[in-house]
């Protein structure tokens, strides 16, 4: 199962405590994660990336294995790590704000 | 008696705040989706526990919330626990998709030049007054969208911005359709103000609309005395009985037409200043309305930091202020377009809420006031209901 820990608001958004869990068949990539998580939780559609385009939302950064894959494309695999479940995709609000 | 519902929507969340009619004691709940912006919230007139509420953040943009028992629990319409579980398979999460119809097209820039519409975020959405499955939303980048399913879907109705939409730019607080104005008499007829672009009407139940600026004067902003489009239109209220009539208060300007908007004239008379945001009319008299003047739209701040509303008994020119209860010193918060309503009680209770976090309720017409609450995040928006 892929690990997912979402940001505060997402998190109350979508009904869940702690991380999410998703299972997704091979190959592991951000685009199928966000995929996977957009299905499953509805109300996070149009939260993390834009309805029509997918373009990530510009405070909104994906992490893994404390590689930031923000700026990577959909097709990008997820380190091993993630794919076997012993690190979760981040997905964060970007500080900003000031 | 008769219970009173105020829904308020803040800087950091949604609160609720209830008292029977009398309006002396009051219970408060919230928030509700805490720390993010509700710009509004409103109930259905068909289905008074129906509510919808704009949620919105800048990390994670636009949520559409409704409530189908008076606020006590809330979904993005679409994925209820019943939804989420129906045989039909998932919902599509399309309750926050607001897409501009057709072509995007292009609106004027703060250079002069061309840009394309951008949607930010709802400001105000109006619940029919007969299906609680529909109501329009007033979105930023100035548009407006109509739902049919209770907000699962939206679907833009293009044709106003087709009312010389090119020429329309946004003011420093953006470019948002923040006023809807539905109608009781005439289902066909809607009312739209949007800053700076102005106000209009359609007559066919938003497929095509007209601007509705004649009379208005902004001077410094439109050296054009006859521009049609471009004014910057802060709310519209109408009283039920009479729709043809409608008061505004523009940037400067308090104005008021009696012919739908075919022509205005300026009512501002003796008000110590004609800046403001919110306007709204007496539950039960018509030619009554109320102001909150501003010092200017350089200090947002009332004058002399004395908080005074302005209470009209002749359709506007003569003007008294009415300050009994309210903060005649050292007062600089700020009073929002959507931060003022009343109720249909009797007598007619008026409030509004304040940057400051005030909410203040006048049970008696706005001979004296009251704070509800004092220390809520700053107040975008008040609205009332009147329960059985």
């Amino acid at each position: 199962m892929i690990r997912v820990a979402l940001p505060f608001h997402l998190r109350n958004l979508a009904r869940v405590d702690g991380e999410v869990e998703l299972a997704i068949a091979d190959p592991v990539t951000l685009g199928a994660v966000l995929d996977a998580l957009e299905t499953r939780y509805p109300a996070l559609r149009g939260t993390l990336r834009d309805h029509v385009t997918l373009k990530r939302r510009p405070f909104i950064r994906f992490f893994a294995c404390k590689e930031d894959l923000s700026h990577e494309p959909p097709e990008t695999s997820l380190p091993e790590p993630i794919v076997r479940g012993e690190e979760p995709l981040l997905i964060v609000g970007a500080m900003a704000g000031g | 008696m008769s219970t009173i519902r105020v829904l308020v929507g803040t800087k950091k969340g949604a609160f609720i705040l209830a008292s029977d009619g009398r309006r002396r004691q009051w219970g408060v709940s919230g928030p509700y989706f805490a720390g993010w912006e509700i710009y509004h919230i409103k109930g259905s007139p068909r289905d008074p526990n129906r509510l919808f509420a704009s949620q919105t953040s800048g990390w994670f943009g636009q949520i559409i919330q409704r409530s189908d028992d008076g606020g006590k629990t809330w979904n993005a319409p679409g994925s209820s626990p019943e939804e989420l579980e129906s045989p039909n398979g998932f919902p599509k999460g399309e309750s926050n998709k607001f897409l501009y119809a057709g072509e995007v097209g292009t609106h004027k820039w703060y250079d002069g030049t061309q840009h394309p519409w951008e949607f930010k975020r709802v400001w105000h959405i109006e619940p029919s007054f007969t299906d609680p499955d529909t109501a329009f939303a007033g979105a930023e980048d100035a548009a407006l969208f109509k739902t049919t399913d209770g907000g699962k879907t939206w679907r833009e109705l293009p044709g106003l911005r087709r009312a010389k939409g090119h020429l329309w730019q946004p003011g420093a607080g953006g470019m948002a359709a923040h006023t809807i104005i539905l109608d009781p008499k005439n289902a066909s007829r809607i009312y739209v103000a949007i800053s700076a672009a102005g106000a209009f009407r359609s007559d066919d139940g938003g497929e095509t609309w007209k601007p509705i600026n004649r009379g208005l004067k902004s001077n410094y902003e439109l050296p054009d005395p006859d521009a049609e489009v471009g004014h910057c239109v802060h709310r519209i209220a109408m009283h039920p009985s009479r729709p043809d009539v409608l008061f505004m208060q523009k940037h400067w300007d308090v104005m008021r037409t009696d012919n739908a908007g075919d022509q205005w004239r300026e009512v501002s008379g003796n008000l110590p200043t004609d800046f403001g945001f919110p306007i709204d009319v007496h539950a039960h008299d018509p030619e009554t309305i109320f102001v909150v003047p501003i010092k200017s739209d350089s200090e947002h701040y009332p004058p002399e930091g004395k908080l005074r509303v302005y209470r009209s008994r002749s359709g506007g020119n003569e003007w008294e202020p009415l300050t009994k209860g309210l903060p005649q010193e050292n007062c600089y918060v700020n009073v929002l377009r959507d931060a003022m309503a009343v109720d249909s009680l009797e007598p007619c209770g008026v409030y509004f809420g304040t940057t400051g976090g005030q909410v203040y309720v006048s049970a008696d017409e706005g001979n004296s006031w009251n704070p509800i609450v004092r220390d809520l995040p700053a107040v975008l928006s008040v609205e009332v209901q009147v329960l059985p």
